[in-house]
C-alpha cells in the first residue's frame, strides 16, 4: 500500500532517484505541451491558445481521479499523502502576484527551466529574474512576514472545508473541467489567429 | 531537423496528470519547482555570506544542505527531460521568444522583470504553478484552488498592459 516512501519502502537517497525520474517525466510533458514557449504559454491570456488550461486541468483531474480510485482499491493511505497546507491571505496575495509576473514574464518557474535547457534566452533571463526575485523576497522577509502566514488554516481541502464528500468535490470539479475545454476550444476557434 | 508539431495538450496532459499519481503513490506528495530555485539560491549565498544565511530567518529555513532535497533531483530530472524532448521534436533553439511587436532587448527586460515578480509571488504563497495549483488542485487543497484562480486573474488583469510584447 502507498506512499510507498511514507510507509519506510525505501531509503531517502532511492527517493532522490525516484526525484530524478519523476522530474524527467514532468520535463518530458512540458516540452510536448509546448510549455518551453512563453508566447505559446502567454497567449493563454489573450485566448488565442488554450493550452496552458487544457494541460493544467487535464493533468489536475487525471491525478485527482487517480488518487480517489488508488484509495478505493486500497492502494494508496490519502491521509499520508502531502496537502499543501492553506495560508489564505498569503495564497491570495501571493498568487495575484505571480499571475502578474506570469503575464509579464511569460513563464512560470518549471515551465521556464524547460525553456531554459531548450534554448530560450528568455526562459534563461526569466529563471534569473525568478531567482534574484526570490532573494529579494529573502531580504525583506521581516516585513512581509505578518502577511506570510496570514490565513493559516492548516491542512485544509474543499470536501472539509465545504463539508462535502470528496467524491461530490471531484466531481464538480470534472464537469467544471469538462466544461471549461469545450469554452476553449470555442474561444480558440474565435480569437485564435495564424498560431493556435 | 524540422521542428515537430506539440502534442495534443489532453494527452500531454494526461501524461503530466500520470507522473503526478505516480509521485503520490510512490513518494506521497506531488511535482514542483519554486522550492528548489530557492535552494539553489540558498546554495549560491552560502558560498559567499554563509553568516547571512544563517541569520536571515527565511534563508536559514533552507541553510542546512540546501541541495539534498527531492525537489533540487526533481528539477534536474525536468532539465533532463524538458531538454529530451526538445531535441527528439528538433527544438531545440537559441531563439527569444515574444511577439512581433517588441525589441529583443525589450522582451528579456520583461522576462528579467516578470521572473523576480513570479519569484516573489512564488515565496509568499509556499509554491507556484507546479507546487501549489498543479499539485494542490490535485490533492483538493484549498489553499491551493484559491492561489490557482488568483494566479488566472493576476495574469489576465496585466495581460492588456503588456499585449505589445505577446500579439
Amino acid at each position: 500500500m502507498g506512499p510507498f516512501y511514507k510507509m519506510g519502502f525505501f531509503s531517502e537517497q532511492t527517493g532522490f532517484v525516484i526525484a530524478l525520474l519523476t522530474g524527467a517525466a514532468f520535463g518530458f510533458w512540458l516540452e510536448r505541451a509546448g510549455f518551453g514557449q512563453s508566447r505559446k504559454l502567454a497567449l493563454q491570456f489573450y485566448f488565442r491558445d488554450m493550452t496552458v488550461l487544457k494541460v493544467m486541468f487535464t493533468a489536475i483531474i487525471t491525478a485527482m481521479v487517480g488518487l480517489l480510485y488508488f484509495s478505493l482499491f486500497g492502494w494508496i493511505d490519502l491521509s499520508m499523502i502531502y496537502i499543501n497546507p492553506t495560508f489564505l491571505w498569503a495564497q491570495i496575495v501571493g498568487g495575484l502576484v505571480l499571475g502578474v509576473g506570469f503575464a509579464i514574464g511569460g513563464y512560470c518557474p518549471g515551465t521556464s527551466v524547460v525553456g531554459a535547457v531548450t534554448g530560450r534566452i528568455d526562459g534563461i533571463v526569466f529563471l534569473l529574474g525568478a531567482m534574484s526575485g526570490m532573494i529579494v523576497f529573502g531580504e525583506f522577509f521581516p516585513l512581509i512576514e505578518k502577511l506570510y502566514t496570514a490565513g493559516s488554516m492548516g491542512d485544509i481541502t474543499l470536501p472539509k472545508y465545504f463539508n462535502i464528500s470528496s467524491g461530490i468535490v471531484a466531481f464538480i470539479i470534472l464537469l467544471a473541467a469538462v466544461g471549461m475545454f469545450v469554452g476553449g476550444e470555442w474561444l480558440e476557434k474565435k480569437f485564435g489567429g495564424e498560431e493556435a | 531537423m524540422k521542428e515537430s508539431k506539440f502534442m495534443s495538450p489532453y494527452l500531454a496532459g494526461i501524461g503530466l496528470g500520470l507522473t503526478m499519481l505516480l509521485a503520490f503513490l510512490i513518494m506521497g506528495r506531488g511535482l514542483g519547482a519554486s522550492g528548489a530555485m530557492m535552494r539553489f539560491d540558498v546554495w549560491i549565498l552560502n558560498l559567499f555570506a554563509p553568516a547571512h544565511t544563517a541569520s536571515n530567518a527565511y534563508f536559514a529555513n533552507y541553510a542546512e544542505n540546501p541541495l539534498s532535497n527531492w525537489l533540487v533531483f526533481e528539477v534536474l530530472g525536468v532539465m533532463i527531460g524538458g531538454f529530451l524532448s526538445g531535441a527528439l521534436a528538433g527544438r531545440l533553439k537559441f531563439v527569444i521568444g515574444k511577439g512581433p511587436r517588441i525589441s529583443n532587448r525589450g522582451r528579456l527586460i520583461m522576462a528579467f522583470g516578470g521572473g523576480a515578480i513570479m519569484g516573489i509571488g512564488a515565496r509568499l504563497a509556499r509554491g507556484c504553478t507546479s507546487g501549489l495549483a498543479l499539485t494542490g488542485g490535485a490533492t483538493l487543497s484549498l489553499g491551493g484552488w484559491v492561489f490557482m484562480l488568483c494566479v488566472f486573474g493576476g495574469a489576465y488583469a496585466t495581460a492588456w498592459f503588456v499585449r505589445k510584447q505577446w500579439i
